[in-house]
């Protein structure tokens, strides 16, 4: 299977360890996740305002390139378009529906990029959790070499996956697919009421504080069910969770780190997928110690 | 000295205005204070988002003075809570927007610190500007 | 010749405020067969009346024209004002000036006025083609099926019962009692559910007029007023009541273990089981579902233990048929599935309960012998599935404020050191002694709190709960530890309610209850003549108002039946038979009729009784043999061709057919609430849009009009089934012929309405009217071309 996909800026830099991962995972399930070639940034938040257009024409400009793909022949007849940060994966998806549901906008964001082919409004955003649940965890079950059992795995969800409700991938207030994965590697995942609470988000930049006010809620509310590692999709989440927990630290003494995975970089390890595609360096608090811990990574 | 609140046709148009630019109606929150309950920021807002709400009700401009809306997270907890399906993250964006079409900025770009800069990933500083600059 | 004398109403203003009410007056005047016009303030009240009654001696009328409101408002009292001056109620016509004209056009008084002169022209050309028509009478019978044994069933057949009605009750569960048998005490007063409803329910079997049938489910009803055709399924007990002493013995031996319905899953109970304590019938069931099989090689511990010989395995499900003449439909509510509000962790969370659980609760604890230990801080949350768009139910609930204050108080008495909070929105006490019994409440230290509570979340050490919620009134967040949290959920109908009005074709509300005639005036009317609500059916409500309700319809019921006949509308179809010959055509009118009720012998025969006046077999007569009383070929054509007059060169007019069910009554209500569309819209009445042929479509393009819309009730809720395959045919039909003479299809529509689309309506009128501003008028040559 070639699908269209999406990295976004912080995939390439930062958060280079959720792309590694999730392409070695693609491909270990027959998946080539083909870049999108000429892509550019989403824009990261999708524009609230009723009478702002210029906001969507950045992420409307990415489905065009879909279309591209599909005419040059690098994908057939695929109008899906694979996306793994969280944030994109919301901002795309938001604009692709704006759009559909308003032709005129449509009309408009095609007449002001004149230079480019219009979108025709075919394309589906879709993220990888969801395109692994289509395919289906059995598959993924299938390809699990070291299963992760006895890692006591905390997922967390934040905003961008869950709200609103019409890009949703799963139960705003309660949450499974995570868990389903996670089970299907083998891992014991542990429930954490606060899995959809937002990290913050862009707070960081300003609000450090607050910030690692919900850092500190998120993770020690995980930490007292039992969890040993948390686990994202979203590398602004991954941020707030895993860097800003020197800021938790010196506001809350008592804090334990606790290590946060991308959910892919657990895949691959389950897959028995070489270290070197997690990128365990891009990781804040050291996950390699509890990974070897666990057996699941040689020494 | 007791404040008192005068409602006049004036504050129609603000109420109106921000109406129009979050595509709400505004005037259907019964105040009933889900999206408060809800909100992760609210512990740092001096005025909660159902009392943000009351005020754009009541036509009160005063609230562009308050920190409320420039701690939203837009995580939309609000949004898929209210009983009324009101969409408050837009409402607070709509606030926001007015004072920044003004080109006034809330964040300094120059004031975050070297070491922050380095760290921080490209959605968090990007995201910031979007929400903060105009 | 005739004589039609013409009133026009300024309806106190609402009318003349808009319309020139002279002018149309003077308009009528020059109108041929009009020999009186008047024109007056408020023709429905007593002296507008009696103006009427005077004229028709006075000026000897034969047919009357008001020009005022909706026929569907005051068109009956005026068909009465009629008939009492000895003439038809039928030859009096109404032109909707108001809802259909005044009221949406208010901004356009001068093509207000225009229209209006239109509509009273078309009401004068149907009533110059009016027959003098009389009803037909019916007999009706004293028999009554009623449906659901609630407080509501139960209430009513008590009345009906002892007003010498013969009754058949019939109740799916295996006892009568419905909700009402589960509650611990009833607000304002806190007496006793259990203990006021079991009399109640112990008369039930003793009236010698009521046949009960517990255990049993509505399988087929057919028919009409006066002749309902019920087929009921009783399933088998396996217990004769008769010979069962109660002894519990049966119960001791069985092997199987289920939860108790009765007390909400919260204890259990075994395969045999009695149902509750106050069960009417008095009388162990054994459900074979539970059963681990009812022969003696899977078990028959009950039945050897049983000394009286009650059990019997041998039995099996029992169909019955009897008629009825009228219905009434108590099928109550159910609790709103509160798993569907994930965020406050029902199912989830141990400490999580529903107010019906509490209810169980609190008459177990009552007797010394509580089912959980509650705890010392309870908080209780309201709105639970009501006043919530993200479940989709909009409404209040309406007895939920209510019975959390009382829950609440029943918690607080008789352990005052309990802390009690109820997080309200609003907190609803509207009933007599219901403020007061909420400051009495308030007084003994329950707190309540302004605020819909956000989140639940539950430390899974302790089980103890966490609620997150704004203080609105304080602007604090309140964030609390409780021991026990109860959602105070809301109600929705009851699940086997979808069926019955399925089979009855029982109109819904957008609230998913079902939908009285008239809010104000027929509250427990359906539009069905003979079937009735009572209780939650029709909306949530406490016990007060459902045993109101249902003394109201027992009283509906009696007055249809008293009287022994009832009048049948003369709306039917009926033969020309000069020109019916089944030897060419094949009788093609007998598939013609959905409800079957043409027959060809010789000629084509109507079965008066069956016959709506749909309407949809007229255009199935290729001979224009068929017609309908009432809204007859000629007089709709009539009505086309008036109403189309005097149309200026560049002006576009477009017909709407509106069906009386549906769509006239929602244009109705699009006036009523002043929302304005297209003035060039010409609204005709109609039965229902299958009366319409192709014929008569192309004769309305070819008399003037530039387009038509076909309003019609959706399938599921229209009193005739199959008319919109009929009525696309037709259009069809029509299409076709407009391709072939150029004129575009998009001129003719059809769209299926309920009664609360306003906005619908409204734009898919004004869609009309721009396409045919665009394209502009039908040009003569292609109008005169088409037929």
């Amino acid at each position: 299977m070639k699908i269209p996909y999406y990295p976004g800026c912080t995939l390439k830099t930062n958060a280079k360890n959720l792309e590694t991962s999730t392409l070695e995972v693609a491909k270990t399930l027959d998946v080539e996740l083909i870049e999108l070639p000429r892509w550019n940034c989403c824009g990261t938040v999708y524009s609230l305002t009723s009478d702002d257009l210029i906001h969507h024409v950045a992420p409307i400009r990415n489905l065009i390139r879909v279309q591209e793909m599909n005419d040059s022949g690098l994908v057939k007849d695929e109008n899906r378009l694979v996306t793994v940060c969280s944030m994109c994966y919301n901002t795309l998806k938001r604009s692709n529906l704006r759009v559909k549901e308003n032709p005129e906008d449509l009309d408009k964001i095609n007449d002001f990029m004149y230079l480019e082919e219009d979108y025709k409004g075919n394309v589906e955003v879709i993220h990888f959790l969801k395109l692994l649940q289509d395919m289906g965890f059995d598959k993924v079950e299938e390809k699990v070499r070291k299963p992760l059992s006895e890692l006591k795995i905390a997922p967390y969800y934040g905003c961008m996956l869950l709200r609103p409700k019409e890009v949703g991938i799963d139960d705003p207030e309660d949450p499974t697919i995570q868990k389903e994965l996670l089970e299907a590697l083998g891992a014991e995942v542990i429930d954490n009421p606060y899995k959809k609470v937002c990290c913050g988000s862009y707070q960081t930049v300003h609000e450090k504080d607050a910030v690692s006010n919900l850092g500190y809620k998120i993770l020690s509310q995980a930490q007292k069910e039992g969890a040993e590692a948390i686990t994202t999709s979203c590398p602004l989440c991954a941020f707030n969770l895993d860097n800003r927990q020197k800021e938790v630290k010196q506001q809350h003494p008592e804090f334990q780190h606790i290590p946060v995975f991308y959910f892919t970089q657990l895949i691959a390890i389950a897959f028995g997928v070489e270290k070197k595609y997690c990128r365990f360096d891009l990781n804040y608090i050291d996950p390699e110690t509890l990974l070897k811990k666990k057996k699941l990574l040689q020494e | 000295m007791r404040e008192k609140v005068v409602i006049t046709s004036k504050n129609v148009e603000f109420l109106d205005k921000v109406s129009e630019m979050s595509g709400q109606p505004i005037t259907r929150c019964d105040q009933c204070g889900v999206c408060s309950g809800s909100c992760p920021m609210v512990d740092e807002m001096d005025i909660t988002p159902s009392q943000m709400m009351r005020k754009v009700q009541l036509g009160q401009e005063e609230v562009l003075g308050t920190r409320a809306m420039w701690l939203c997270a837009s995580c939309f907890t609000c949004t898929v809570r209210c009983p009324r399906g009101l969409d408050l993250s837009k409402v607070a964006e709509a606030l926001r927007q007015i004072t920044l079409r003004k080109a006034v900025d809330h964040i300094d770009i120059r004031k975050i610190p070297d070491h922050e800069m380095k760290k921080l990933p490209q959605i968090a500083l990007i995201s910031s500007f979007r929400k903060f600059t105009g | 010749m005739k004589r039609i004398g013409v009133y026009v109403c300024h309806c106190g203003g609402n009318i003349s405020e808009v319309v020139d009410v002279k002018e149309v007056a003077s308009f009528a005047e020059k109108l041929p067969d009009v020999v009186m016009v008047k024109d007056y303030t408020t023709m429905c009240s007593e002296v507008g009346q009696k103006m009427v009654a005077d004229d028709i001696k006075e000026h000897k009328l034969d047919r009357v024209v008001i020009a005022a409101c909706s026929p569907q408002f005051q068109g009956v009292t005026f068909m009465r004002t009629v008939e009492n001056a000895d003439l038809s109620p039928y030859v009096l016509e109404m032109a909707n000036i108001r809802e259909q004209c005044a009221w949406p056009h208010y901004d356009f008084p001068k093509d207000a006025t225009k229209k209006a002169k239109d509509l009273t022209n078309m009401a004068v050309a149907k009533a110059r083609l009016d027959e003098s028509l009389k009803k037909i009478m019916m007999p009706i019978g004293k028999r009554v099926l009623i449906i659901g044994g609630g407080i509501a069933g139960i209430q009513a057949s008590l009345d009906l019962g002892d007003a010498g009605f013969e009754v058949y009750l019939v109740e799916k569960e295996p006892s009568i009692g419905g909700k009402m048998k589960q509650l611990s005490r009833t607000f304002p007063t806190e007496d006793c559910a259990s203990c006021i409803l079991s009399p109640k329910m112990a008369d039930v079997p003793m009236n010698p007029n009521i046949h009960l049938y517990t255990y049993t489910e509505i399988k087929n009803i057919e028919g009409f007023l006066g002749n309902y055709e019920v087929t009921i399924e009783k399933k088998p007990t396996y217990v004769d009541p008769a010979k069962c002493t109660c002894c519990d013995k049966c119960v001791d031996v069985c092997p199987v273990v289920v939860p108790n319905e009765h007390d909400q899953g919260l204890t259990s109970r075994r395969a045999i089981y009695l149902p509750n304590s106050i069960a009417v019938p008095h009388s162990y069931v054994l459900d074979d579902e539970a059963c681990l099989g009812l022969f003696p090689l899977a078990c028959s511990k009950c039945r050897d233990v049983c000394e009286p010989g009650a059990i019997d395995y041998d039995l099996y499900p029992e169909e019955k048929k009897f008629t009825v003449d009228t219905i009434i439909v108590s099928t109550g509510y159910e609790i709103f599935d509160a798993t569907q509000k994930a965020v406050y962790g029902f199912g989830k969370y141990e400490n999580v309960i529903t107010a019906l659980d509490l209810e169980r609760m609190i008459v177990y604890a009552a007797e010394g012998n509580p089912l959980k230990n509650l705890g010392e801080r309870i908080a209780f949350i309201q709105c639970v599935g009501s006043r919530d768009e993200q479940v989709g139910n909009e409404y209040c609930s309406r007895i939920c404020c209510m019975y959390a204050t009382k829950l609440a108080s029943l918690l607080k008495h008789p352990h005052p050191e309990r802390d009690i909070y109820v997080f309200y929105t609003d907190l609803r006490a509207y009933g007599k002694g219901f403020e007061e019994y909420y400051k009495r409440a308030q007084n003994s230290g329950i707190k309540f709190i302004r605020g819909r509570v956000a989140e639940v979340f539950e430390d899974s050490r302790t089980k103890k709960l966490t609620l997150k919620v704004e203080d609105t009134l304080t602007r604090q967040i309140i964030e609390s530890e409780f021991d026990t949290v109860v959602l105070s959920v809301g109600l929705r109908p009851n699940g086997g309610t979808e069926k019955i009005a399925d089979m009855l074709k029982l109109a819904k509300s957008p609230d998913g209850f079902l939908q009285e005639a008239h809010p104000k005036f027929r509250p427990v009317d359906t539009l069905k003549d003979g079937i009735f609500l009572a209780g939650a059916v029709q909306g949530p409500k406490d016990i007060p108002d459902t045993v109101a309700q249902a003394s109201a319809a027992s009283a509906r019921a009696t007055r249809l039946m008293n009287q022994g006949e009832y009048a049948l509308d003369p709306v039917m179809a009926f033969v020309h038979e000069d020109r019916c010959d089944p030897a060419k055509c094949g009788s093609a009118c007998i598939e013609g009729c959905p409800l079957g009720a043409i027959s060809v012998n010789g000629v084509a025969k109507l079965n008066e009784a069956v016959c709506k006046g749909c309407g949809s077999c007229i255009a199935s007569c290729p001979a224009d043999a068929l017609d309908l009383h009432v809204y007859t070929n000629a007089q709709l054509l009539s009505e086309v061709e008036s109403v189309m007059q005097d149309k200026k060169k560049d002006e576009t007019r477009f017909l709407i057919f509106a069906d009386d069910t549906t769509a006239y009554r929602l244009s109705d209500n699009v006036g009523t609430a002043k929302m304005s569309y297209s003035v060039n819209s010409r609204i005709v009445r109609v039965p229902s849009c299958g009366r319409i042929t192709p014929k008569l479509m192309l004769q309305s393009f070819k008399a003037g009009a530039d387009g038509i819309l076909f309003g019609e009730s959706e399938e599921k809720s229209s009193p005739f089934p199959h008319v919109i395959s009929t009525i696309n045919s037709n259009i069809a039909k029509v299409k076709e012929t407009l391709k072939q003479k150029k004129v575009e299809e998009e001129r003719i529509r059809f769209v299926q309405f309920v009664t609360v689309m306003l906005v619908g309506f409204v734009n898919n009128v004004n869609d009309l009217a721009d396409f045919i501003k665009k394209a502009g008028p039908i040009p003569d040559k292609e109008r005169k071309a088409l037929i």
